[in-house]
């Protein structure tokens, strides 16, 4: 598999300190130039038994704990492509591929990735590899949902490929899902093929605040009893700001009147319209400490006005799919107890995504993690040396 | 004591009395023309006589019944309404037919969650009749879906003819109990959406039954659409008809189905169903757009607009739920009207990306006529999945090697404009052979790999999905006749 024909260790660099990962510098840094390349990279480092992490825009190396340990850092800068079949709503890229010249590329055919990325720059990899979604995953699904195929190098520097390029396709098992939202941990991303979504012609952003839960909790629930068929209905509140409802409406120019109207209705006498939305869309904060929220729908509301109090909350009601940030500096006690506070009840999960400093073990990053000697499992096929980001991904694997 | 000849008497017979303790003396079957009736699933010409079934009422019998086949390393086979059409719950003579269709309690229509909580024998359609007085309907909607269970929809991965728009069962599993192979009963998910960690609900649907048993589904409920059009247009050509498909996808319209039958289909399905569609049409095209009245209303114009550009002589457009079944009946039965006019035919389940779906047709008719073998063509349009039906007189001998070189090569078409050899109705032992088409030995041992992290002793529904040299000797699956639950009348296949 190695490449006999080739030179073994292509574009390896010894690393800078701009390379480091928390505060591991990594020996090496490879910027492999392709698929063939990334496959010999990751085939040597599992004959030299390296730790291996991967670096897309460089943009969440904080998102998760940093690696135990790091030998060799992966940029993928060099793994930038688009094949885009307009024609077919189908895209596939590079890992590498930044993800706003992906957004400025299918824009120029009226289409997009519909999951609203959650920050600014990055890129499709490592979108893909943290697994984020935005506002819009209300109406066309999260990132997993989109995701129709994958080529990944396996930590043993095997390629792989399932999924495809069609949207309908039920051939192998779906292991791109493990990969979206793995952290790298099960190997390296070296392209995604997504289903796409026609750009709809018009849009409006209807929304209002709320001096009181049960105020909103009523206009949410009219919401959800109306036709309008939003593509995204977001709650926010925080110490410093008030209970708000936004709710995005898209469509052709004359279905969207009679539809924004339903929507400032079921908002209440005091909604705003607007005609685009505000800038930085869906972005959670740069930083500061940040974590996910995933609840009973239901209850998105009472967590925003709940935890607001404490913390900045936001995310999307409908999927009970939420995110607290706090402000840089924030005290872990703090931290831990708004993390305690929401899983003390049921059904509800909390996972501390980025937190400076490293928290001490005594935060819970995770809570309870259903499945997780599944997932052991899952690793140790993958990579029974836990070389690749070991103890990045959820529970520590 | 000694089992009756015409009882269990294989491997699984040593377990049968624990069997019973678990499952009950009427939850397990060993009686020979009791186990014959689970012979087979959907796909009807694969057969084997399950070793033992069982029947397990709770999550907790089938955890039992998992553990024991774990702990004496017998193979067993979910099985849910055994609609597949991939023979994915085709029995191990020597092992355990897990059967859910006692476990088919709806738990909860929660509409505040915008969720249903089910057992895994409850069929598809019971969900939307439980949900819809809400003003909400479970939107995957596989043509058998008024007797498919949501356990096998879980394993297949189902999707309907409305996935375009609203997906697949995947994009509509918020949580699943599942017993792993080897026992084991774990929550992944529920009524909270983005569990933390590995997607495994992501990874368990579309497994065919290798990754354990589902035993409990959180299901998203989707709100019922203020209107529903469906616009049938007809054209003198598959090519002007595959036009339109192409510019109303390119404009931007995103309707909810868009289905296409030929000649020969349409011929059929007049024939069976006096279904009226325009004479004279080479192609018909049936579009559904749903959603909020004042979209649907400028998106009809919209469509009826292009259809006219691309060739259609005659666009009839339909809103009330009787017009609507009508414009449907020709589509829907057009498989069962194939079997009248062809003693027996195969069908496939090939994907071709959209654009390429003029190309690969007129390959279709080429390879149609080069064989001499009939080809009726009736599809989801919309998202490329074709299901061509090969025509063929069975008693003819070599009748059935021809058509399934036609078969074969439609396939092959498919993969090489970049498709899949199925798009909804699964793998299964049907075309697990087919795997290598599709995919290289390194994407063909990394699934391996996946499946034996979760099952390394291989018990659970072996032979299934991937090539083994076992399997790979036998001949795919031909359809003799109608679907039996189609001819009962049960449910429709399209």
């Amino acid at each position: 598999m190695a490449g006999s024909s080739r030179a073994p260790t292509p574009a390896v660099r010894a690393a800078t300190p701009g390379d480091a990962v928390g505060d591991l510098v990594p020996a090496q840094v490879a910027e492999p130039s392709d698929t063939e390349e990334l496959s010999l990279v990751l085939a040597e480092a599992a004959r030299e038994g390296s730790t291996v992490a991967v670096r897309g825009g460089g943009t969440a190396q904080d998102w998760g704990p940093a690696p135990r340990a790091l030998d060799l850092l992966v940029d993928t800068g060099k793994l930038s492509w688009i094949d885009h079949d307009p024609g077919d709503l189908v895209v596939e890229a590079g890992a590498g591929t930044p993800v706003a010249e992906l957004y400025t590329h299918l824009a120029g055919k009226g289409q997009r990735l519909s999951y609203d990325p959650v920050r600014a720059g990055g890129t499709i990899g490592g979108a893909v590899a943290t697994g984020a979604s935005g506002p819009r995953r209300l109406l066309h699904g999260a990132l997993r949902d989109l995701v129709i195929g994958m080529t990944v190098v396996r930590p043993d520097g095997v390629q792989a490929r399932s999924g495809g390029r069609v949207v309908k396709n039920v051939a192998g098992y779906d292991l791109a899902k493990l990969h979206t939202g793995g952290y790298g941990t099960l190997g390296a991303i070296a392209s995604v093929a997504f289903r796409l979504q026609p750009e709809p012609p018009a849009l409006r952003l209807v929304e209002a605040e709320y001096g009181s839960r049960a105020e909103a909790e009523r206009a949410l629930a009219a919401v959800r009893e109306s036709t309008v068929v939003p593509s995204a209905v977001e709650v926010s509140a925080g110490p410093d700001s008030a209970l708000c409802l936004q709710v995005v409406v898209e469509g052709t120019h004359d279905g969207l009147r009679p539809r924004t109207e339903q929507a400032a209705q079921a908002l209440g006498a005091h909604a705003r319209v607007l005609g685009e939305l505000p800038s930085q869309w869906g972005h959670r904060p740069s930083e500061g400490p940040l974590a996910w929220l995933s609840l009973p729908p239901a209850e998105s509301v009472e967590a925003a006005a709940r935890l607001g109090r404490r913390v900045r909350v936001g995310g999307c009601a409908p999927r009970g799919a939420l995110h607290l940030s706090w402000p840089q500096g924030t005290p872990l006690e703090e931290i831990a107890s708004v993390l305690e506070e929401a899983r003390a009840r049921p059904e509800w999960s909390v996972q501390l995504v980025r937190a400076h400093p490293e928290p001490v073990p005594a935060v819970d990053r995770w809570g309870r993690i259903p499945g997780l000697p599944l997932m052991r499992a899952v690793k140790d096929a993958f990579d029974p040396d836990h070389r690749f980001a070991p103890g990045r991904g959820t529970g520590g694997i | 004591m000694s089992l009756a000849e015409n009882e269990t008497a294989t491997a699984p017979a040593a377990l049968v009395p624990e069997l019973r303790a678990i499952c009950g003396e009427d939850g397990v079957l060993t009686d020979h023309s009791q186990r014959r009736t689970y012979e087979n699933d959907g796909l009807a010409h694969h057969r084997e006589v399950p070793g033992v079934v069982v029947l397990p009422t709770s999550a907790e019998q089938v955890a039992a019944v998992v553990r024991l086949c774990h702990e004496r390393g017998v193979p067993f086979v979910p099985r849910g309404a055994g609609t597949g059409l991939s023979a994915g719950a085709l029995p191990h003579a020597e092992g355990v037919l897990l059967v859910t269709s006692r476990m088919r309690r709806i738990l909860e229509i929660d509409v505040a969650n915008e969720c249903a909580v089910v057992e895994p024998g409850v069929a598809n359609l019971d969900i939307t009749r439980a949900a819809a007085p809400h003003g909400y309907y479970y939107a995957p909607d596989p043509s058998s879906q008024q007797v498919c269970s949501v356990g096998g929809n879980v394993a297949e991965n189902s999707g309907g003819a409305h996935c375009l728009k609203y997906g697949f069962t995947v994009n509509h599993v918020r949580g699943l109990d599942v017993v792993t192979p080897s026992g084991e009963l774990v929550r992944l998910g529920g009524k909270a959406a983005d569990a933390p960690g590995y997607d495994l609900i992501g990874a368990f649907v579309g497994s065919e039954g290798t990754l354990g048993v589902a035993t409990r589904v959180v299901v998203n409920l989707t709100r019922t659409p203020e209107k529903t059009v469906t616009l049938l247009s007809a054209f003198e050509s598959m090519d002007a008809g595959g036009g339109a498909v192409s510019s109303i996808i390119g404009e931007g319209v995103l309707p909810s189905a868009i289905e296409m039958m030929d000649a020969l289909a349409i011929e059929a399905a007049e024939a069976a169903v006096a279904c009226d569609y325009p004479a004279g049409a080479a192609a018909v095209l049936i579009v559904e757009l749903d959603g909020p009245a004042a979209e649907v209303d400028a998106q009809v114009e919209q469509v009826e607009a292009l259809c006219a550009a691309a060739g259609s002589f005659e666009t009839r457009t339909a809103s009330g739920a009787e017009e609507r079944a009508l414009v449907w009946k020709g589509r829907k039965s057009a498989f069962a009207a194939v079997g009248r006019i062809s003693p027996a035919y195969i069908v496939q389940d090939g994907v071709v990306p959209r654009t390429a779906l003029s190309e690969v047709l007129r390959r279709i008719t080429e390879l149609s006529a080069d064989s001499g073998i009939r080809v009726a063509n009736v599809f989801h349009a919309g998202d490329g999945n074709l299901h061509p039906l090969v025509l063929f007189d069975d008693t003819e001998p070599g009748a059935w090697d021809r058509a399934e070189e036609v078969s074969a090569k439609i396939l092959d078409l498919c993969v090489e404009h970049g498709g899949s050899i199925t798009g909804e109705h699964g793998v299964g032992v049907d075309k697990a052979c087919k795997m290598p088409r599709m995919y290289g030995p390194d994407d063909l041992e990394t699934f391996d790999l996946f499946r034996r992290s979760l099952d390394p002793e291989g018990t659970a529904n072996p032979d299934k999905l991937l090539p083994t040299p076992r399997l790979c000797g036998e001949q795919p699956g031909v359809r003799r006749d109608v679907h039996p639950l189609v001819a009962s009348g049960q449910a429709t296949q399209f």
